[in-house]
């Protein structure tokens, strides 16, 4: 098992087993548009720098955690449609799921959880799967969250490192902000690595790529996203309110980026800032840029050489180029908005006081 | 500045640091016995005016110790200062002192 | 050899060496087995005892003192081994290999502070300005409370009434010890603020209210009915807390030079072993468990074996006193049978 190491504490507690080959992947139903080189890099530095088989299935769907969290969709249904991820995986023959989203972590906790607690309700989803699909299933041996799965092999990744999260001109490390999904741990605290007040599935990353992380005041303070929250309009002025409190709170440190391992943090925490610099004028980060906002994925790619088209970086509402400078990393600012055969998409509208 | 529809919501937290203690020093100055206060809520029960409207004598003052002045501010001239919480708090604080102290220094401010 | 029978008392605290001395007197033989290298137990690693501020090195003098006038055997930097329960008695094993045998046994092994580490959101051992209620009082009385020190934010019940730490019980004095050191903190800093965030007052001991509205009207502590729900450090290393005033109904936000937990008992490590060693049966909290809690509180399920004080549940150092009182009579009437 790793060892946890944050604020240079051991948290014995909450060591995590996590399988270390052969994984069932269970993308996101959002990830792919918010950052859609995340999934690809990650499936990517599985098969091709760890060497590490990873089966990325087709007919996977949804985990219905955006309707259940909505309190649209009832947890029998929930169950019911995890159990078929748990056939698929069955039938593809894996035993290890690690899904790409936090919400689907988190799902997929509690209902091994509530199936661990209530035998009954398993039976009842056996058969209720069988009734729908004819399908059967395992329940999964290992369970990882895919940045649980980053955060195993981080030395690994750091022995193929290409650009270390250094400030190439002053030699400092990157002061970075963690910001970790609540989905992770804070409903399951054992379940996380480090649990849930000091978790170190991102620190740890940061720590052996040569970052420093920035333990602020608000650190685990939710970002806001809270489904049913920012789904209704009037409501998302407490949504956006969470992330900026998290935003005041950091400032101050000046930190380089934001890493995240939730797809609504992440999309949050870079988008609001474009809404809360039209709605009030303010900006964060320095130079009025903002704060970049990685995926653990795109932190990975960056350390391991990518480029961050190909990591899907000009999609960030909060221009990475300053980052991408401080890290000496090489990008051709003409090919920002091209497709994949070089071809210009189309530029977008410039926000009115967030550089770009 | 452009409207999405929504506004940002402000803090309902009691930002400490940041709040005006000027009346919960003037009131600790006038009145030492408000310190005494455990909050037991039995000046309230017992209030004229708090049975008819919002005002809360027990949360009014902790909201002065606060320094959440504008929460309170209004409800002030609510009270009868008929004096039965003096009679009931056995804590014995000049409950009816203190609101008295609370309207002197905001009609001084 | 005399004929008088023999009763081992383990543990050199308050209890132990009370017990010890009435024992003593009651004309047994009686040995006491301490870990350490001095008897006292946890007040030895404390300044002053409410409510009185009774220094606790005085009471500890006097503890040892009646323990040498009354010819107990003492029998420091040992702890038993192991223990058998041979016909009529009990022999004991320890760790230098002694042996001795016991026609009663008395278990004073005490309680040890909650280690605060485990309350993962106050950040204690992470964060600088976070300590416990341990070290604050040896603070206190090597005099190093820095005098830059503005404001400071005592939590009480940590690891008690908490079943996140799986302790549901109050620790008793941890609220009382809030005020005196409270108290203690303003007499040296007049000028800073001082916020107990507590869940209830719990002051049950007399003279304990007197003082807790002493802090208040005299010191001007100011006392916040909310439990502290997590600590983190800003730029220039302050304690920020959340918190709500549950009495205003709203959540509360504020910086701190220091925040201070007030650690609850858990069972010492001692007191857990030796419980394995004997077969004496402990409550779920791990505490030793007593006989009936009116008329035998200090009976274990072991015929012979003998519980006093923090051992078998929290208590303060009066109770504690009294508690061996009490157990050294009921010891005195199982072996005069």
């Amino acid at each position: 098992m790793d060892m946890v190491t944050t604020n240079n504490r051991q948290w014995e507690k909450y060591q995590k087993e996590i399988a270390d080959d052969r994984y069932y992947y269970a993308r996101s139903c959002i990830r792919q548009t918010f950052f859609p080189g995340s999934e690809w890099a990650f499936i990517d530095i599985l098969r091709n720098k760890l060497g590490k088989d990873i089966f990325d299935d087709p007919k996977h769907t949804t985990c219905t955690g955006i309707g259940y969290h909505s309190d649209v969709v009832p947890f029998q249904t929930t169950m019911t449609v995890v159990a078929r991820h748990f056939a698929l995986m069955t039938e593809a023959g894996y035993a290890n799921i690690t899904p790409s989203c936090i919400t689907s972590f988190g799902i997929y906790t509690e209902i091994l959880h509530a199936w661990e607690e209530h035998p009954e309700l398993l039976e009842r989803v056996r058969e209720d799967l069988y009734k729908a699909t004819k399908r059967e299933f395992d329940v999964p041996k290992n369970l990882a969250h895919t940045s649980d799965v980053i955060y195993k092999f981080r030395n690994q990744i750091a022995m193929q490192m290409v650009h270390p999260l250094v400030d190439v001109h002053t030699g400092k490390p990157l002061r970075v902000v963690d910001h970790i999904g609540c989905h992770y741990a804070k409903m399951f605290p054992s379940k996380g690595v480090g649990g849930a007040e000091f978790p170190a599935v991102l620190s740890g990353m940061v720590d052996a790529w040569g970052g420093e992380c920035i333990d602020y005041p608000e650190r685990r303070h939710c970002c806001g996203f809270g489904f049913r929250n920012y789904l209704v309009q009037a409501n998302r002025g407490y949504s956006v309110a969470n992330s900026m409190k998290k935003l005041e709170s950091m400032e101050p440190y000046e930190p380089d980026f934001i890493v995240t391992n939730c797809p609504g943090c992440g999309m949050f925490l870079d988008k609001w800032q474009y809404t809360i610099s039209e709605m009030s004028g303010k900006t964060y980060g320095k130079n009025g840029y903002g704060i970049p906002v990685l995926t653990y994925e795109e932190m990975a790619g960056l350390v391991l050489g990518y480029n961050p088209w190909d990591l899907g970086l000009q999609m960030h509402q909060v221009a990475v180029e300053p980052l991408l400078d401080k890290m000496g990393i090489d990008y051709d600012p003409e090919k920002k908005y091209c497709d994949a055969d070089g071809k210009l998409i189309s530029l977008p509208k410039c926000p009115t006081f967030l550089k770009q | 500045m452009v409207n999405f529809g929504f506004t940002i919501s402000v803090t309902r937290a009691v930002e400490y640091d940041k709040n005006d203690k000027g009346c919960a020093e003037y009131v600790a100055l006038r009145v030492p016995s408000s310190s005494a206060c455990i909050g037991c809520g039995g000046c309230s029960a017992t209030c004229t005016a708090g049975n008819l409207t919002e005002f809360n004598i027990r949360k009014i003052q902790m909201l002065m110790k606060r320094g959440e002045n504008q929460l309170y501010k209004e409800q002030l001239h609510k009270c009868m200062l008929c004096g039965k919480c003096l009679t009931v708090c056995p804590r014995g604080v000049d409950t009816r002192g203190m609101i008295l102290a609370m309207i002197e220094y905001m009609r001084e401010k | 050899m005399s004929d008088k029978k023999h009763i081992v008392v383990i543990g050199g605290g308050p209890a132990g060496c009370v017990a010890a001395e009435r024992l003593s007197r009651l004309g047994f033989r009686v040995s006491i087995v301490e870990k350490e290298c001095e008897l006292g137990g946890n007040l030895n690693n404390w300044d002053r005892l409410f409510p009185d501020g009774k220094r606790a090195s005085e009471m500890v003098t006097k503890l040892v003192n009646d323990v040498k006038m009354a010819d107990v055997a003492v029998w420091t930097d040992v702890e038993p081994i192991e223990a058998k329960r041979v016909e009529n008695g009990f022999t004991i094993l320890l760790s230098d290999k002694s042996l001795l045998f016991a026609d009663a046994v008395m278990l004073t092994t005490g309680f040890a502070p909650f280690n605060a580490i485990r309350k993962e959101e106050y950040g204690y051992g992470i964060y600088r300005n976070v300590t416990t209620s341990v070290e604050l009082e040896n603070m206190i009385q090597a005099h190093i409370v820095p005098d830059t020190v503005s404001r400071v934010g005592m939590v009480h019940c940590v690891g008690s009434r908490d079943e996140k730490c799986g302790n549901m019980y109050c620790s008793k004095v941890c609220c009382i010890t809030a005020v005196k050191q409270a108290i203690e903190l303003k007499q040296m800093l007049p000028n800073a603020e001082i916020f107990c965030f507590y869940m209830d007052m719990r002051m049950f001991g007399p003279g304990y209210e007197e003082l807790y509205r002493e802090a208040q009207e005299r010191y001007g502590i100011k006392f916040v009915r909310g439990r502290v729900s997590e600590a983190s450090e800003d730029s220039e290393g302050r304690v920020a807390i959340k918190v709500e005033d549950t009495l205003v109904g709203r959540p509360m936000r504020m910086k701190l030079d220091r925040l201070v937990l007030m650690v609850g008992m858990e069972p010492s490590a001692g007191t857990r072993s030796v419980a394995e060693l004997l077969g004496v049966k402990t409550k779920v909290n791990g505490f030793i468990q007593g006989g009936d809690p009116h008329i035998a509180a200090n009976q274990t399920n072991v015929p012979g074996v003998f519980v006093a004080g923090t051992a078998t549940a929290p208590m303060n150092s009066t109770d504690t006193l009294n508690d061996a009182c009490a157990a050294a009579f009921q010891v005195a009437n199982y072996l005069n049978g």
